[in-house]
């Protein structure tokens, strides 16, 4: 094996064990910032050691036991330290405690050290974009270069988010447990929104972007997919698993060929991909199975799931989509939602139920400035005949958004009307 | 990145032999292990090909060949289809799948439809 075989092995090796890695040595030394220190080390060792001996038959045990014994090491040479300062029978005790201790911690489930892990890096007293660098460091396996170019920032900028996330979890002695009771809820939230944040920032990638930003989508996928594994009887972590996989369904067909963006309803249904839509739809159907249908993320992903299963934008059940959105809308209430909801009541039921849902919108403060608001108005207004309404709607629209190309498809929308004393058609 | 992991096992491929306990449960201990790691999209296994035929074209005429075939070194008994972030993750995986002797593995990078141009799709459902 030569020496750059042997680097890219212990590479992926990286990547496949270093979050059980990290997550076993943590639940031994009670702090993610020195586990991962120890499994750094482990690395270490294993670039000099592999290319020479070959990689073990078991490279993840051997990382471990490598890992294992620095720590102790450590914990040793700090008790001798420490040694010095207490009397020697009580330390006597104290060591014989802690060996046995960090034995029996290496052999407990890796799965709950994992589910630990991710719980402890998307902890609330973290700052949002500490969390999820923190979280793709430790349980994606990524390298703070790596992060640093998906989300387009200096990789000093992520390399202090993570050294302050660390901090703050030191200092604030968040425990390495998984939350019980209540506080499981908000805790499992934190969890969730860092996952789909990562798949955000992926999904909002454009085709001229580096690869590294559209493959956060398939880290986050990977996520939610552990996460499932880890957590199977909570219905939102499939719901957000089931909308992550509707959605990245889609990825191939929402660009056109100079990297337009191309809508839903227009997009070549040939080029979804219907491994990821069978994934999705039978992530959302254990979610509902688990009762969690009126989820926040089951409920985006059964309205994702309503345009996945229409051959075609025809056969779409909009009725469906109107009632989903109904009952997001009453779980966190949004106009966006309800601007939502008004497109596809008139898609379901024609254009005069969804205006009446959209000019009830238009004293709407956060729909203010907002060019959708016009633009679905002014499609709504068009479809009614009312055509010098919907002339002003669409020249509105045009005049608020920052996108040069869909104020172009806005002006064409106003020259359409006809001119000003609405004599064309 | 998406890669396809053929299994050809060799001589076995054609028995239809369940495999004993020990050899089932190791690779259903590898199998969760691509599932927890979130890389497993898909995956199976593929019954002997006395159930199923070839269909050839030769000089222009269409001939159909029922099971089974004879050379068992060239018959895929199952695949995996995972999505790893690089190819060697990817090789990774597969120098991890429980093999014996005379069982070979091999690793293909699933082309993706945005390689192809939109008329060059050749898939379209319904």
């Amino acid at each position: 094996m030569t020496a750059s075989d042997a680097h890219r092995a212990i590479d992926a090796v990286w990547r496949i064990e270093s979050a059980r890695l990290i997550a076993g040595l943590a639940r031994m030394v009670r702090d993610v910032g020195l586990a991962e220190e120890l499994a750094q080390d482990a690395l270490v060792a294993a670039l000099e050691r592999w290319p020479g001996s070959g990689v073990p038959a078991n490279p993840g045990a051997w990382l471990m036991a490598t890992a294992k014994n620095r720590a102790i090491d450590r914990l040793r040479r700090a008790r001798l330290i420490d040694r010095k300062h207490q009397e020697v029978g009580h330390e006597l005790t104290a060591e014989h405690d802690v060996i046995p201790a960090l034995e029996a911690a290496i052999d407990g489930d890796p799965g709950d050290d994992l589910l630990r892990l991710m719980f402890t890096s998307c902890h609330p007293v973290v700052s949002p974009e500490g969390r999820v660098a923190l979280t793709l460091r430790l349980l994606g396996g990524l390298t703070t270069p790596e992060i640093a170019r998906a989300f387009l920032v200096p990789e000093p900028t992520i390399a202090q988010r993570i050294v302050r996330a660390k901090r703050t979890l030191a200092d604030e002695h968040v425990a390495f447990e998984v939350p019980r009771g209540a506080e499981l809820g908000t805790r499992l939230a934190s969890v969730l929104e860092v996952i789909y944040l990562v798949f955000n920032e992926g999904y909002s990638a454009t085709s001229g972007d580096d690869w590294m930003r559209p493959a956060l989508c398939e880290d986050a996928l990977r996520l939610g997919r552990m996460l499932a594994q880890l957590i199977r009887d909570e219905p939102e972590v499939h719901g957000l698993v089931a909308l992550m996989e509707i959605q990245a369904s889609r990825t191939r067909a929402r660009t056109g060929p100079s990297g337009e963006p191309v809508l839903l309803l227009d997009q070549n249904r040939a080029r979804w991909d219907h491994v990821l839509i069978g994934r999705g739809l039978a992530a959302l159907a254990r979610a509902e199975a688990l009762g969690g249908a009126r989820g926040r993320y089951a409920l985006q992903a059964a309205i994702a799931a309503c345009h996945a299963r229409a051959r075609t934008p025809e056969a779409t059940d909009w009725a469906r989509i109107a009632a989903l959105y109904a009952a997001l809308a009453e779980l966190a209430p949004s106009p966006v939602v309800e601007l939502n909801r008004a497109v596809a009541l008139a898609m379901a039921f024609g254009p005069a139920a969804g205006l009446e849902l959209v000019d009830a919108l238009t004293s709407e403060p956060a729909l203010e400035g907002y060019h959708l608001l016009p633009s679905v108005r002014g499609d709504l207004l068009f479809k009614l005949g009312r055509l010098d309404e919907a002339r002003a709607e669409f020249a509105r629209a045009a005049a608020l958004t920052h996108n040069a190309r869909e104020r172009d498809l806005l002006l064409a929308r106003v020259a359409a009307c006809g001119d000003a004393d609405g004599l064309s058609i | 990145m998406r890669f396809m992991m053929l299994m050809y096992p060799g001589d076995t491929a054609e028995t239809g032999a369940v495999p004993d306990d020990k050899a089932v449960a190791t690779m259903r201990k590898y199998n969760d292990d691509l599932t927890k790691a979130g890389v497993l999209l898909a995956l199976d296994g593929l019954q002997p090909t006395a159930k199923g035929a070839r269909v050839r074209v030769s000089g222009g005429k269409r001939t159909i060949v029922h099971g089974p075939f004879s050379e068992a070194k060239e018959i895929v008994g199952g695949y995996w289809l995972i999505q790893v972030r690089s190819r060697d993750e990817a090789v990774e995986w597969a120098s991890r799948v429980p093999l014996t002797e005379g069982e070979m593995v091999e690793l293909r990078q699933v082309f993706e439809l945005s390689d192809f141009s939109p008329e060059k799709v050749v898939y379209s459902p319904g």
